[in-house]
């Protein structure tokens, strides 16, 4: 049986890519753009999830075999601060696009318009 | 089943309509919203799921910083997606 970590992150992922390649508007674009990066976050966090096993930090009674991978902790950490800077840095180019040609449409952005 | 897995079970769909909510919602603050919501979720899944250092960063980025940022964007842009009149004429959907 598949685990409901598997099944909620890939169905993140798949909404995510929906709204990027149906819809319309820029900003839900950046909308699907960013909830496709946190269901890969939740993927990369469930592939190194052990049942029964607590969190690894080291205290008194959890020793190194008792506790859960964490590289892929250490690995989710880094893709949420890569996500959020990706995020602002799409969203100023989106902002710049708005007052270039004065609407936020994929369809209606051309170059020599405005 | 015990009650844990009713508790993630729960969850998981609480995300999974916050995220459909989030691309369908034509006002693209409550897609922002929706998108916060989702971030939330996540982060209690990461906790469920015994990354409580990923949880803290996704509820502070995720949620928090990611949302306000999407919110100044909205500010200096509009907030509706723009939408076809009820009867749309020849050169509408040009």
């Amino acid at each position: 049986m598949i685990s409901v970590y598997y099944f909620g992150a890939i169905s993140l992922i798949l909404i995510g890519l929906y709204a990027v390649l149906v819809k319309k508007n820029l900003l839900k674009i950046l909308v699907g753009l960013s909830i496709m990066e946190t269901g890969v976050n939740l993927l990369l966090i469930s592939i190194g999830y052990v049942s029964g096993r607590s969190a690894p930090i080291l205290s008194e009674g959890i020793g190194p075999n008792q506790a859960v991978d964490p590289i892929p902790q250490a690995l989710v950490l880094t893709a949420i601060v890569i996500g959020v800077a990706t995020t602002a840095m799409a969203l100023s180019a989106a902002i710049i696009l708005y007052e270039k040609y004065g609407t936020l449409n994929v369809d209606e952005i051309r170059r020599l318009r405005g | 089943m015990n009650c844990f897995a009713c508790v993630e079970y729960i969850i998981v769909a609480l995300m999974l309509l916050s995220a459909i909510l989030a691309v369908e919602w034509r006002d693209l603050l409550a897609a922002v919203v929706g998108m916060a919501a989702v971030s939330l979720f996540a982060s209690l899944l990461f906790f469920m799921l015994q990354a409580p250092d990923v949880a803290m960063t996704e509820a502070a980025i995720g949620a928090a910083l990611s949302g306000a940022v999407f919110i100044f964007a909205i500010k200096r842009t509009r907030r509706f997606e723009t939408e076809e009149e009820e009867k749309p004429g020849w050169w509408v959907r040009w």
